[in-house]
């Protein structure tokens, strides 16, 4: 007897929604959750008894197929489900091997993708999307994806409801062997798993489990867009080599008690060597073609991280430089005040306390506790502990979650003592 | 030692993939740990919810149609000391916890 991979029914699940979705018509979104509902049911009474199958997915997507089936035979007189079955509906003898053919395997190859474009659908804000990704391909409950974005149930709720009501309105699932469309609506697809991987990675959840689950869910679907040849461009590299490189540093940021350790104090052999070295590879594929996006910024400016054995041998030059150029590739408030913290790295406290008083629009900074909290970092660097403690103040009120509280009240403590060190990354 | 069914009742179904996951892997612990003490005779079989019932008049009609928490799920043959023994063992079962519950049934055994 083996015990079932660790979330496989949590991972099966958007696979055989996705799959369901595409035999029923995206209308039936619905429907094609019973099924896969039903399918994890029928799983819980059956493998008890007969152990868990040889092949769990295979398993599952045959029991799928065949609730598929008895719905089709249920509702067909009372719905329309999708053209490629209208005619087949008639006959029992037209509509197993039908739905059979759908069912095979090189036709639910693409299914997960199809499902993952039509999710980042142009009416639904980059937040519904994210919420609808969490929902039907990584399998999350409502309230998982409350919990995981810290989020009240009923705000979740009304919003994944909202989503799907979309989804089930578009026309039909996006198509993804249209090259023209594709190419259109990658970036959106880029930009939901880029923050789907960083609400795990600077996420406000208290729980370690929950950002490794949430970033590990990211590099999951962007391997599946790797894996299909017009979702293989260079940005889907490094978007992919940024989540890797981020990742590795996962084990070193959050300490077995649950607490936030900066950058500068992690513990780098608890970085994962084999992450690192998946992120270099494929910062390298990423390296093609004429497109220069934000993602390779970050990808290169993580890689520079991870090549430093300790934090003084940080190549700040380099971050500094790369810095700029994601200024001009996608300014942010957020951008300039981490390079703001690269250049007082490089030329001195005073230098970077100059330039974070430089941002231009340092007001959308307000609400975020660290950009008071690099003021304070700086301020202690200077000996003026003082004022440090203050800004360090202002950053607690700030804070999000006990871990971000537990992390600012140790830099108020460091002020009483007067130590100081480099203010956090991320 | 002495053998008994359990007849395995009602319970609530999982509200999430993970949910169901964590409920299939206490199943599987729990059915290793009575295999593991050697209380199993036959992990049993799952049963459909519903069927045809055979009456009087050799009537035959769809169901029974029992309300959610009456329905046997599934049964497994096991052997224990006597019947509190069965009941301790049963104790352990998961659908304890999602609001179902466990028939422990001796088997009839004929002294002729």
């Amino acid at each position: 007897m083996i015990d079932p991979v660790d979330h496989l029914f949590r991972r099966e699940s958007g696979r055989i929604v996705a799959t369901v979705v595409r035999v029923f018509g995206v209308g039936h979104l619905a429907l094609a959750e019973d099924v896969v509902q039903e399918a994890f049911c029928r799983a819980l009474e059956v493998w008890p008894f007969r152990g868990v199958p040889e092949n769990p997915t295979a398993w599952l997507m045959t029991t799928a197929r065949n609730c598929a089936l008895d719905v089709l035979r249920r509702e067909r007189t009372t719905r329309s489900f999708a053209p490629e079955l209208a005619n087949t509906l008639q006959s029992e003898w037209t509509l197993v091997p039908a739905v059979e053919e759908l069912f095979a395997v090189h036709e639910i190859k693409d299914d997960l993708l199809r499902m993952m474009f039509s999710c980042c659908h142009p009416r639904l804000s980059e937040a519904s999307q994210i919420a609808l990704i969490l929902h039907i391909l990584c399998g999350f409950s409502v309230n998982e994806v409350a919990s995981a974005f810290v989020s009240g149930h009923a705000a979740i709720a009304k919003q994944i409801t909202r989503a799907k009501k979309v989804l089930a309105n578009s026309q039909a699932l996006f198509d993804v062997s249209a090259p023209v469309d594709f190419a259109a609506r990658l970036p959106a697809v880029h930009r939901a798993l880029y923050l789907l991987f960083n609400e795990g990675y600077h996420g406000a959840s208290p729980e370690a489990a929950v950002h490794r689950e949430l970033c590990g869910e990211a590099s999951r679907l962007t391997a599946v867009l790797l894996g299909h040849p017009l979702g293989a461009t260079p940005a889907t590299h490094a978007l992919a080599a940024l989540m890797s490189l981020n990742a590795a540093r996962l084990p070193a940021r959050i300490d077995t008690a649950g607490n936030l350790v900066a950058l500068a104090d992690q513990d780098r052999s608890k970085w994962d060597r084999e992450l690192v070295s998946e992120g270099l590879r494929l910062l390298e594929l990423s390296a093609t073609g004429p497109s220069l996006t934000a993602y390779h910024i970050e990808a290169a400016i993580a890689s520079i991280h991870a090549a430093a054995p300790r934090t003084e041998d940080t190549d700040w030059e380099t971050i500094v430089w790369l810095y700029d150029t994601l200024m001009r590739i996608r300014p942010s408030p957020i951008v300039a005040l981490n390079r703001a913290i690269a250049i007082a790295q490089a030329h001195g406290p005073e230098r970077g306390l100059g330039e974070i008083r430089a941002i231009i629009d340092c007001d959308r900074l307000s609400t975020y506790p660290f950009y008071s909290a690099a003021l304070g970092e700086l301020e202690l660097r200077l000996g003026r502990s003082g004022d440090a403690r203050e800004h360090f103040r202002a950053a607690l009120a700030l804070t999000r979650s006990p871990m971000e509280r537990r992390f600012i009240d140790q830099r108020i403590r460091a002020c009483e003592r007067g130590e100081a060190r480099l203010p956090d990354l991320g | 030692m002495k053998e008994y069914v359990f007849l395995y009742r009602g319970g609530e179904r999982p509200t999430s993939p993970e949910q169901g996951q964590q409920v299939m892997q206490k199943w599987m612990a729990w059915f290793k740990s009575m295999a593991d003490k050697g209380h199993i005779v036959d992990r049993g079989q799952p049963l459909e919810p519903s069927g045809k019932t055979v009456g009087a008049g050799k009537v035959v009609s769809d169901g029974p149609f029992a309300e959610a928490k009456d329905v046997v799920g599934g049964y497994t043959l096991i052997k224990a000391d006597d019947v509190s023994h069965a009941a301790e063992i049963a104790k352990g079962c998961p659908i304890l916890d999602r609001g179902g519950r466990v028939e422990v049934r001796p088997v009839m055994k004929m002294d002729m």
